[in-house]
């Protein structure tokens, strides 16, 4: 195999990241094997690249090339900075829970002290929890990815999320990443377990502080919604432009949940967003939803793999790409279904929109369906603005950069209908509208 | 004083084809003019070239409105100075809510030309009125533009628009295509309730059926990208009776 020829230098680049970073890694004991084990693991696949199917479009040893430093402890002034950043959010009234370069900051994050909501840190929990329970706050068997063991090697914080069973807490839950340091990566690993019959709105965005830049941010959410649950998770990546967000989410979906999730990119210079939905209950119904708006030299990756591992549950994807100017959009939709699962009913929609010559997409639907009565369907297309439309609206005045914004509205408009919080739809509206208003 | 259009010895062609070799026009205010002719005779392209569709190669010739050079303007541009095209065949967005496209067309319409952006109750009040004078519902203006409506419904939105913007010249495109004798009266009526002394109509068809319904000024016959012969409204009953064949010779 070639492949080893490529490995040993990007091994150990990040085998010295490892080492430096270990002093500042929460965990004793079985934490700290695991965390051993994982990073060998990583270190012996490396960066994922071209030829590692999965990661086809996303090869991190040209994106990426290298896994950046630990980000210092954030010490008052980036805390300050990191504050400032929080004052441009537009999602307000939320149960604030901010991570500061991979730490959790108390300071800044908001009172969840609402009925029926438990949080607590990761590094808490991985310093005091019960010995049995710490190392499987980092293990996952949804996957054996390079990337998600990296994280579970590096990971320095996050939240522990609990929703009582049959709580409905009036607020979301936000999750707010902030970079403040340039050139170095932030691990951060949060679970959230919504139990039995309760309602959550949790929200995650990925923001940077003035002049950070180039900075990593390679994070991981475990999601577990219990049996009849009600799960919205909403995802907005605007991480500086020239900075990298690898992210990973593992959802399990118990029997008659109902799960919406949306992934809205539009920062980040390299970014990946890989989610691993597993239906283990029967009943439940998953919407898995994203638009990814970008330009630039922007490369922006979703990838979805939904296991129907039971019957009588179904999933609809819709997703959206805006393409201008010499980005690069990734879509792989993975559905399997498995021999089990009758009447499934899984469906997958991807279209992206090429607003320049250079722009680029790529979406690979992959269905494997090993059950005999189910009913799956996809679709792709890829696109320009159609010219007889944009014709019809400059005749009725509309200046060609207008007439081309309203095309583009009417574009995501049907993947963000599917955000089900009104609020939070008007979020991913006035994204995109500001999007479009850049693009002048 | 100078006309409303002026096209002059327009020479227009597609990829490598001529289609108008040199065709004329004169409208002025107030006045409605019917073009007449067979299928590729030019009429659609005539329209198509005058609010400025892409794809079409004008190698002689001039248009002015206004006084002004209409080729030098962008469709946006065109359609601010007071050019109306209705659509042969309208096109369906779906997505942007036809109310949304009526205040942002119009307010763009507005902008570019230095007045004021309407209030929403302001614009809500006046496309309100006229929908009703259109038996257009409520329910059309929310559904994506041209959205699952009928052929006449379509049409009908056409008039809406036109009734909307205050074009100072209107191009209808063979707005009896596809329309039955109900729908077509519907969308004529709304046509004539817009004829005015400033305004001017130039009304394409391939049938002389619609001119029953708006009565034209003047009448020109096309053929093979020439206007062949010009006259009054009693030109298109002579059409009905004798056909196109003997204006394609004279074209010939």
């Amino acid at each position: 195999m070639n492949v080893a020829l490529i490995k040993p230098k990007t091994g150990e680049a990040a085998s010295d990241v490892f080492a430096r970073a270990r002093d500042r890694l929460p965990g004793k004991g079985p934490v700290a094997e695991l965390r051993r084990a994982a990073f060998d693991d990583f270190v012996q696949k490396g960066l994922p690249h071209r030829r590692v199917e999965e990661w086809k479009y996303t090869d991190l040893r040209v994106l990426l090339r290298e896994v950046a430093p630990l980000a210092a402890m954030p010490d008052q002034a980036a805390l300050k900075r990191a504050e400032a950043a929080l004052a441009a959010l537009d999602v307000s009234g939320a149960h604030r829970l901010v991570l500061v370069d991979g730490v959790f900051a108390p300071s800044l994050s908001a009172s969840t002290s609402e009925d029926g909501i438990t949080v607590n840190t990761l590094r808490a929990m991985l310093e005091n929890a019960d010995l049995a329970a710490r190392a499987d706050l980092l293990r996952t068997n949804a996957t054996t990815d390079a990337m998600v063991a990296l994280n579970a090697a590096m990971a320095t914080d996050g939240v522990v999320i609990e929703v009582a069973k049959n709580a409905a807490p009036r607020r979301p839950i936000h999750i707010v990443h902030v970079a403040t340091q340039s050139r170095a990566a932030a691990f951060t690993r949060s679970l959230v377990k919504v139990s039995d019959g309760a309602q959550a709105t949790l929200i995650e965005s990925f923001v940077a502080a003035d002049d950070a830049s180039a900075y990593q941010a390679h994070d991981a959410v475990v999601l577990w919604a219990g049996e009849g649950a009600h799960l919205h998770h909403i995802r907005l990546v605007e991480d500086a432009r020239d900075a990298a967000n690898i992210s990973t989410a593992i959802v399990t979906l118990g029997a008659r949940t109902q799960f919406k999730t949306f992934n809205l990119t539009s920062g980040a210079a390299v970014s990946r967003y890989q989610a691993f939905i597993r239906f283990s209950g029967e009943g439940a119904h998953a919407d898995v939803n994203g638009v990814s708006l970008l330009n630039g030299r922007q490369h922006a990756d979703n990838t979805l793999v939904l296991d129907h591992a039971v019957p009588h549950c179904t999933s609809n994807e819709v997703f959206r790409a805006v393409v201008d100017g010499a980005a690069h959009s990734v879509f792989q939709g993975r559905i399997n279904v498995h021999p089990d699962a009758q009447k499934t009913d899984a469906r997958m929609m991807t279209r992206a929109l090429l607003l320049s010559d250079e722009a680029e997409a790529d979406n690979k639907p992959e269905l494997e369906i090993f059950a005999d009565d189910v009913q799956c369907g996809h679709g792709a297309t890829t696109g320009a603005l159609d010219d007889s439309l944009l014709f019809y609206l400059r005749a009725r005045g509309l200046p060609e950069k207008e007439a081309q914004a309203l095309l583009i509205q009417a574009f995501v408009g049907e993947a963000m209908e599917a955000i089900a919080d009104e609020a939070l739809r008007d979020v991913a509206i006035a994204t995109a509208e500001r999007w479009l208003a850049a693009r002048g | 004083m100078s006309a409303l259009l002026e096209v002059r010895n327009l020479q227009v062609r597609v990829e490598e084809r001529e289609i108008l070799h040199g065709l004329s026009l004169t409208v002025n205010k107030g006045e409605v003019h019917a073009i007449m002719g067979p299928n590729g005779s030019g009429k659609s392209t005539l329209s198509h070239v005058i609010a400025g569709k892409p794809g079409y190669e004008v190698t002689g010739g001039e248009i002015l409105f206004k006084g002004e050079d209409l080729l030098e303007m962008s469709p946006d541009e065109r359609a601010a100075k007071g050019v109306f095209l209705a659509f042969q065949y309208p096109v369906e967005i779906p997505g942007v809510a036809t109310m949304t496209f009526l205040r942002t067309a119009l307010n763009a319409q507005r902008k570019a030309r230095g007045e004021s952006e309407y209030s929403t109750p302001d614009f809500l009040k006046k496309v309100r009125a006229v929908a009703a004078s259109l038996n257009i519902p409520q329910e059309m203006l929310r559904r994506g533009v041209n959205v699952g409506f009928s052929g006449g419904e379509k049409k009908r939105n056409e008039v809406l628009q036109m009734a909307l913007f205050e074009p100072s010249l209107c191009i209808l495109d063979e707005m009896d295509s596809g329309l039955d004798i109900d729908a077509l009266r519907i969308a004529a009526d709304g046509v004539n309730a817009l004829r005015t002394s400033e305004r001017a109509m130039v009304v394409i068809t391939h049938y002389q059926r619609l001119l029953n319904y708006i009565v034209p000024d003047f009448v020109h016959v096309m053929s093979k990208g020439r206007v062949v012969k010009s006259g009054g409204k009693e030109l298109a009953l002579e059409l009905e009776e004798s056909g196109y064949a003997r204006f394609e010779d004279q074209a010939a």
